[in-house]
């Protein structure tokens, strides 16, 4: 399989006359193409050893570019512009401004764990990718993820209750991301699922979604959990440099 | 009588199992009755947590799953957990392995466990099976072909393994271990199985392919786009059904084939169901006993047809 690569040379760095004449001989048009020079002198030198002080980063610095992680990575087949051994490569050459181009999809890792699986030098590219994620939203680049989103919903709940249920996962999460329930498919889904419900389970599933299912004596679980929890939050704010204020 | 491997284990259901993943649960409690396996519930479990968790620490996912171990070995004096369900089975075995390689891991754990008041898990009290080594390894398919009463003869199936059960390879030390083990890169326990209770399996190539199960709600589009991927391969590759060991690949291919007709328009026909419902339907059991009306996805015309459940 070849390991799909993205041309580091951009359409609008391709510069071509369509009218140039040179010591009277003419070369418009392809004749005259060069690529612009592209200067970089803004290399964020923090950036690898910020990325690595976040859960899934450590070992960000023993990758050796082989490309095994996106040669086998899901996602890249289906968008090749999501790369982890490019971003891995800029992350680590501090280049952030480039990094920031792909600042909205890298998120869309779907944590299949192939390209852990493949990575030579135990990378864990899965958690890289997590990490610069979670990176890029505590830095500002980038809004919360709908993926965070669902993350924080969920471990909330587990948190709070020791177990989760997931039809209020489900209401919670598309609340907070302002997506409707009424979608064709949605309604579809639950139109096939009542057609062949029998009552019993109806009921049960009515009843959980009201009771809300817990574990019972979590409650100093839930305070060590959130202690914990808490203290995680602040080492990573201090180890990005940033105020241990309060964020929502 | 010599006690067989695995005839009575710690059982760990997870949340899914009592939500929409409530048929594999009543399937599988059903094929350990009708083998003679005896499960024994985890007292006062709680969720291990799925793949979110980790992604706000991966030490309270550590912490989760060595409760419900510290529990089945501590106070049930158990030395094997069950988990039907790949995520939670991930988790225990993950958390076993940075129990016993991580520092910093057994630290945190350590600290958590003792001020929630519980006994802390230690590496290496309990196995943990999925539940295919539980039939594979607690029944075997010269066992099982003696059960069966009604063979899948005819049924063509994909075997679906997905992600969690194979990746990463380090956290399944037992696999890869040459004959009569799991393999990480062509699993076939679901294959050995569902073979011998009759079944004809296809040649499936994306038996370890992501279903996009982590961002089934948050990513709708590339799930829908890999879910389409593999239940196109796998009607491509001849298969009637598409059997799962999974509840969140199981949900995840049956919400995405919905979906993906309702918002790509390409329709796919093939069946998904547990395997758990599969090998029960073959040593006898009715359908409706096997949880097969609790699916999104309707199967009941085409089993009638082939005279299963």
């Amino acid at each position: 399989m070849p390991i799909h690569e993205q041309s580091l040379i951009r359409p609008e760095n391709i510069k071509t006359q369509e009218n140039l004449v040179i010591d009277g001989i003419d070369v418009s048009g392809h004749w005259s193409t060069f690529i612009e020079s592209r200067v970089v002198t803004d290399y964020n030198e923090a950036m690898e050893e910020e990325i690595a002080a976040l859960p899934g980063g450590e070992f960000i610095h023993r990758c050796w570019q082989c490309g095994s992680c996106t040669n086998s990575c899901t996602v890249n087949a289906v968008n090749p512009e999501f790369n982890p051994r490019y971003w891995i490569y800029l992350i680590r050459t501090g280049m952030e401004a480039e990094l920031l181009r792909d600042k909205d999809i890298i998120w869309q890792c779907v944590s299949c764990n192939k390209c852990t699986y493949a990575c030579p030098r135990d990378v864990a590219p899965e958690g890289v990718m997590k990490a610069t994620a979670h990176w890029l939203e505590m830095k500002g680049h980038t809004e919360k993820s709908p993926s965070m989103h669902f993350d924080e919903v969920f471990a909330d709940q587990v948190i709070k209750r020791g177990k989760i249920e997931e039809t209020s996962i489900i209401r919670r999460f598309f609340k907070r991301t302002g997506q409707p329930l009424k979608q064709d498919w949605l309604i579809q889904m639950a139109r096939n699922i009542v057609m062949k419900m029998p009552v019993g389970l109806m009921q049960r599933m009515g009843l959980a979604m009201v009771l809300k299912p817990r574990t019972s004596n979590w409650s100093k679980s839930r305070a060590a959990l959130e202690d914990y929890v808490q203290e995680c939050e602040q080492q990573q704010r201090k180890a990005l440099g940033l105020s241990n204020g309060k964020q929502s | 009588m010599t006690e067989r491997k695995y005839e009575k284990v710690a059982y760990y259901p997870g949340c899914a199992l009592e939500g929409t993943g409530h048929a594999y649960n009543r399937s599988t409690k059903a094929v350990g009755n009708a083998l003679g396996l005896k499960l024994d519930e985890v007292k006062n479990w709680n969720c291990c947590g799925a793949m979110e968790v980790k992604n706000i620490d991966p030490k309270v996912q550590t912490y989760l799953s060595s409760r419900v171990m510290s529990i089945a070995a501590n106070e049930m004096g158990h030395d094997v957990v069950m988990a039907p369900c790949n995520g939670c089975y991930h988790n225990l075995k993950k958390a076993e392995y940075d129990l016993e390689n991580d520092g910093d891991s057994k630290e945190v754990v350590g600290r958590l466990s003792t001020k929630a008041g519980h006994e802390t898990y230690e590496a290496g009290q309990i196995e943990t099976i999925h539940a295919l080594d539980w039939i594979k390894d607690g029944i075997g398919e010269e066992g099982l072909k003696a059960k069966v009463k009604n063979s899948l003869q005819g049924v063509k199936i994909a075997n679906y393994y997905g992600c969690m059960y194979t990746r990463p390879r380090h956290i399944f030390p037992e696999k890869d271990r040459g004959e009569g083990s799991e393999s990480t890169s062509e699993p076939h326990f679901m294959d050995d199985l569902l073979e011998a209770a009759g079944a004809e399996n296809v040649d499936f190539p994306l038996k370890t392919a992501c279903c996009g199960g982590a961002h089934t709600l948050s990513d709708s589009d590339m799930s829908t786009k890999l879910v389409l991927n593999i239940l196109e391969a796998a009607e491509a590759s001849g298969a009637d059904v598409i059997a799962t060991e999974c509840p969140t690949c199981h949900s995840g291919l049956e919400m995405h084939q919905i979906r993906a007709e309702k918002t790509l328009g390409r329709k796919t026909n093939v069946k998904i169901l547990y395997f758990t419902q599969l090998l029960g339907m073959a040593l006898g059991l009715s359908a409706k006993k096997v949880g097969v009306h609790e699916n999104v996805s309707d199967s009941r015309g085409f089993l009638k047809e082939r005279r299963l459940g």
